[in-house]
């Protein structure tokens, strides 16, 4: 079921976002169903969930994710989870009804903000409700992307798109630090569950280098995603979303991941001597520095914005010390400050709706209608500041007391740290209030385009107010009546804690240490106020030195501007556009990377020549090669590289194939055939106007390829010795005739042993076939009669000559399954038939040979080819199976033959529908006006 | 396999990969054939030194310890006729080139060019603001 939650809010999410502008702002409606649902599943099972308190009660569900890798996705809701999921979805449900009443009209893009913050109120669901340390990451990560594109939603305002970044580079690189750090977590626990960690952690307290490098890389996920200094700009930077998201994700829920991580490892990671220095230190420079730029704002919104980096950095500090007392303490605030905080930024939003302005300078007065708003503002703003008798008094109170009683060391320092942020706290709370009642006004602010918003404020309707007025209202019924948060606070502190026993939850506590200390924050608090003008007047003061140094958003910047020039350098250098160069690269580092991890395994044991007929084939294969590289004709070139294959022939004819020697000869044929009729319209000669690589290093590239494959081929058949187990091969000759019903073993082999692999290689002959008459045909549109010169000498011979290769080709097909030959070999040599015969009689002669046209040959082949391979399936058998039958031919005698057959008579056609291709393709007479034209529609369109 | 064969594929190879850097799709596919020579020399010898063909009678008479190894070759046969699938491609991306350029030169990546080009550097756009001043405000006018 729970489960089912998170997949219910990514399909609302997504359907929300589909629907687009159809739904509108009436998006955030459907979105509320999302966390009224959890709601709904939660509130009945709270009881059980909180009965237990030593964690037993809590909800489980297992799903099987990657089996083998023992990745799962382990869902547990236990107290501290269930306090996370009522902010998350409580929240929700008000935020979205908010929503519908900030978003009065509907502008393009809102229901894709709805269904966004629908995903992300699943992924935040999923952060609290994950019990596996991975499943936890990629919920944690989810949020951050939706962050990011909420933020941005907006994508025409730059200040958006800059904030969006901001906010995912920082959160995101946390984010990878994090995910390094849970993996060297899990794997040194030898668990990934959070709730098995704690016992992994209890028999052996966490200690030693890698447990220590790993929770500081999970910190640092903690710190950025947190805000918590020095990666706490992005958050004020997020206020340009609307005021909506950033009441959800950066107050009331995302921005608590990194403090919720924190007091789930708080407990075990404690024993770890880094941790509560660390922690504590980050959490109180964050405090108090967010309280300190906070009483500086004019922004209402803003100022908000940096007394939440100073309440998260509260938070860090009262769970990261790692004490059930102060866990009690840090499970109220957080509840109260996800009540006290969300209210304010709705109200905040509300003014901004309403006139149009958050500068407190332009703010006089909201005039008539506007009470309720005040009232909320006051009693807000009253539990921020920690006046009693609200919620916020009561977390406050609680962390003082544990603060002050606190038996660690550095509990006095802390003790200090938390009264100082919350003097700062009530000093910008109560700032918060006076600019809303229009006590900061400016006149000098104000200007034509900006005017001063004086009585003349259109009142908010009701239930624009509502969420703003529960939530406010919730701070004031939970300060009155503890006991309604009673037994949620404690079963969580349980849950973090499991051996303790916190005391219950009261306003009145009695007269003690952190009362004492509370009036003492009240009275500087109130004292600041009073003293506001001099207050700002020190402050100025004091930020003049540092206005000239970097600030943390500064260095940001900077940061990213310098990575992206220093990869605009890198980029100049390594992709400069000229092919040749990348292709340089990779051959130089192929080359390396063939040489290096075998150059120690020559021995010379290698013989120096194995036959002496190798002799003279590999000298003319040499010469030709060296010719082919150095001759700067192209028909020069073309006939060197035919020459080396005839070489190669040859070699195949001395090494025992006869079948590899016949394919060389005819495809050295053909090809000879094909280069000319390409290299007839290009230029003679190569002359390169600017070399691509420098001669040197594509010498010495080319040299060291030639080095690396010498090295491998030796250590390749050195190792070859070595090898004592039986060659496929043997198996292969031992089952030709049995299995194969052939006995040339090569092209049983092609068409029955590995005849899958020959029905790809055709394919991809087709596909070579079509790719040639596409791109040579392309520019042309009509066809030049043939110029060519008959001669009835050469037309007779040729007819003779065309009939006996044409013979010879389906002698080399039908006899190939035993003797040398099958359908390539046929295929290639009816393909120098055709040659013979478009030599003689151009195009023309060629087509008048068929009574259809090239591209059918070509693909009926292909089709022979897998009718043969799919029929035995579908008749029961595997795939090629083939079945023997004899054959009565008149003339010929009884043919003996296996279906395999067919399938080369499909290699066979493949083959002379390629070669005839190539002929449509580059044999007509070439019209060079046509030529011309497309030189010019090229040119215009390039 | 033999130190001659050895320095033969050597030298294909190094050839081949020689011509592969060059501007002129002639030279490139020269390149490629003799890099398919190469690959098929490795091929074939790594069957060992070779024999006789390898055919085998019907009737079980056959030494087979005599044949040539069949499997390199069948690999072979398919390599070689797919580098004439692949030649006459490539030849019709020259042919292609000529009909628009007039030859069959490799010109440079048209898109690198024009990054390499871009001077300008993506920073922010916004003006960079602290959130600190006093003067800062974030105009954002959303939702009315």
């Amino acid at each position: 079921m729970l489960a089912l939650i998170l997949v219910l809010h990514a399909v609302l999410g997504t359907v929300i976002i589909v629907a687009g502008d159809r739904l509108g702002r009436r998006g955030f409606a459907v979105a509320a169903i999302a966390p009224i649902v959890t709601l709904a599943w939660l509130v009945p099972r709270l009881g059980s969930v909180l009965d237990g308190g030593d964690g037993g009660a809590a909800i489980t569900q297992q799903l099987s994710w990657v089996a083998g890798l023992d990745l799962a996705i382990d869902l547990r809701v236990d107290a501290m989870s269930a306090v996370m999921l009522l902010l998350v979805a409580g929240i929700g449900v008000m935020v979205c009804i908010y929503a519908l009443g900030y978003f009065s009209s509907s502008k393009p893009g809102l229901a894709r903000l709805a269904g966004l913050l629908t995903v992300f109120a699943g992924a935040m669901t999923g952060v609290v409700v994950s019990d596996h340390l991975l499943a936890l990451f990629v919920f944690w990560e989810l949020t951050s992307i939706t962050s990011y594109a909420l933020i941005g939603n907006d994508d025409k305002n730059p200040k958006a798109r800059d904030a969006a970044l901001q906010a995912i580079l920082i959160t995101g690189a946390g984010g990878l630090a994090m995910l390094a750090g849970l993996v060297m977590i899990g794997q040194s626990a030898g668990t990934y569950r959070v709730s098995e960690l704690a016992t992994v952690f209890a028999d052996q307290p966490p200690s030693g280098a890698v447990l220590t490098v790993a929770t500081l890389l999970v910190l640092l996920g903690a710190f950025t995603k947190s805000a918590q200094w020095p990666f706490s700009g992005w958050l004020p930077g997020a206020m340009v979303a609307p005021t909506p998201i950033s009441t959800y994700l950066h107050a009331a829920t995302m921005v608590k991941a990194g403090v919720y991580l924190v007091a789930r490892l708080a407990p075990l990671m404690v024993a770890l001597p880094m941790w509560r220095p660390l922690v504590v230190t980050v959490g109180s420079v964050t405090m108090i520095a967010g309280g300190w730029r906070a009483l500086r704002q004019v922004d209402l919104k803003v100022l908000l914005a940096h007394g939440t980096v100073s309440q998260l950095g509260f938070l860090m500090i009262v769970f990261g010390a790692g004490t059930y007392d102060l866990a009690q303490a840090a499970v109220i605030v957080i509840l109260a400050h996800g009540a006290f905080k969300a209210a304010l930024f709705m109200v905040v939003g509300i003014i901004d709706h309403q006139t149009h302005t958050r500068d407190v300078r332009r703010l006089a007065s909201l005039g008539d209608g506007w009470r309720a708003v005040k009232v909320t503002a006051v009693v807000a703003a009253a539990s921020m500041a920690g006046v009693p008798p609200l919620l916020g008094f009561i977390g406050k109170e609680k962390a003082l007391l544990a603060a002050a009683k606190g038996s660690f060391a550095g509990a006095v320092i802390l003790t200090v740290v938390i009264v100082a942020g919350s003097i700062l706290t009530f000093a910008y709370s109560a700032r918060f209030v006076l600019g809303v009642f229009g006590r900061l006004s400016d006149h000098t602010a104000a200007d034509a385009d900006h005017p001063m918003i004086d009585g003349d404020a259109p009142a908010p309707p009701l239930g624009f107010t509502a969420p703003a007025v529960i939530l406010a209202g919730s701070s004031l019924i939970a300060g009155l009546f503890p006991v309604v948060v009673d037994a949620l606070v404690r079963a969580a502190t349980v849950a973090l804690h499991p051996t303790s026993h916190p005391k219950p939850v009261v306003l009145w506590a009695g007269v003690n240490i952190a009362l004492w200390l509370s009036v003492v924050i009240i009275v500087i608090g109130a004292a600041l106020v009073f003293a506001r003008a001099r207050v700002t007047r020190v402050q100025q003061v004091v930020h003049r030195p540092f206005a000239a140094m970097p600030t943390a958003e500064r260095s940001f910047w900077a940061l990213v501007t310098g990575a992206l020039r220093s990869a605009k350098r890198i980029t100049r250098i390594v992709q400069n556009g000229s092919l040749p160069v990348y292709l340089m690269v990779i051959l130089g580092v192929a080359s390396v990377a063939l040489i290096v991890p075998v150059i120690g395994a020559v021995d010379g044991s290698s013989p120096w020549i194995g036959s002496w007929v190798h002799v003279p084939v590999m000298a003319l294969v040499v010469a030709a090669a060296i010719g082919a590289t150095v001759v700067h004709r192209r028909i020069a070139a073309a006939l060197m590289l035919g020459a080396v294959g005839y070489g190669m022939a040859g070699f195949y004819v001395v090494q025992g194939a006869p079948d590899l020697a016949l394919t060389q000869f005819a495809i050295e044929t053909l090809a000879t055939v094909l280069f000319v009729l390409v290299l007839r319209v290009l230029p003679k000669g190569f002359a390169d106007r600017v070399p691509a690589v420098t001669a040197p290093l594509r010498v010495a590239v080319a040299a060291m390829i030639g080095v690396g494959i010498f090295v491998i081929a030796l250590v390749a058949s050195q190792s070859r010795d070595a090898v004592t187990a039986p060659s496929v091969s043997a198996e292969m000759l031992e089952r030709s005739v049995p299995d194969g019903k052939g006995s040339n073993v090569v092209n049983v082999i092609l068409v029955d042993f590995r005849g899958l692999d020959t029905l790809g290689e055709i394919t991809v002959l087709l596909v070579a076939g079509l790719g040639v008459v596409a791109l040579a045909r392309t520019a042309r549109r009509s066809v030049m009669a043939s110029t060519l010169l008959r001669s009835p000498v050469v037309d007779a011979s040729v007819r003779l000559l065309f009939a006996s290769i044409a013979v010879l080709s389906l002698y080399f097909l039908f006899a190939g399954h035993n003797q040398p030959g099958g359908g390539f070999v046929g295929g290639l040599t009816a393909g120098a038939a055709i040659s013979l015969v478009f030599v003689a009689g151009g195009i023309e002669a060629v087509r008048s040979l068929l009574p259809t046209r090239a591209w059918v040959i070509l693909g009926s082949g292909l089709i022979v080819s897998v009718l043969t391979a799919v029929v035995p399936m579908v008749l029961g058998g595997s795939v090629l199976e083939h079945a023997v039958f004899e054959l009565d031919v008149w003339l010929i005698g009884t043919l003996k033959a296996t279906s395999a057959l067919p399938f080369d008579i499909g290699v066979y056609l493949v083959v002379v529908g390629l070669v005839l291709m190539a002929y449509e393709a580059f044999g007509e007479e070439i019209d060079e006006a046509d030529i011309g034209d497309a030189r010019s529609v090229a040119e215009v369109s390039s | 396999m033999t130190v001659l064969l050895a320095l033969v594929t050597a030298l294909l190879f190094a050839c081949g990969s020689w011509l592969l850097m060059q501007r002129r799709l002639t030279r490139i596919i020269i390149g490629i054939g003799l890099l398919g020579h190469g690959a098929n020399l490795l091929l074939v010898t790594s069957g060992g030194a070779g024999g006789r063909p390898p055919i085998v009678a019907t009737d079980g008479s056959t030494d087979l310890a005599t044949l040539a190894d069949p499997l390199p070759q069948a690999l072979a046969l398919t390599a070689i006729v797919i580098t004439f699938g692949v030649t006459a491609l490539l030849l019709a991306l020259g042919y292609r080139s000529w009909q628009i350029t007039g030859d069959d030169m490799v010109e440079d990546d048209v898109e690198d060019r024009f990054l390499e080009r871009r001077r300008t550097i993506d920073g922010p756009e916004a003006e960079i603001d602290d959130g600190d001043p006093i003067t800062s405000e974030l105009e954002v006018g959303d939702g009315a």
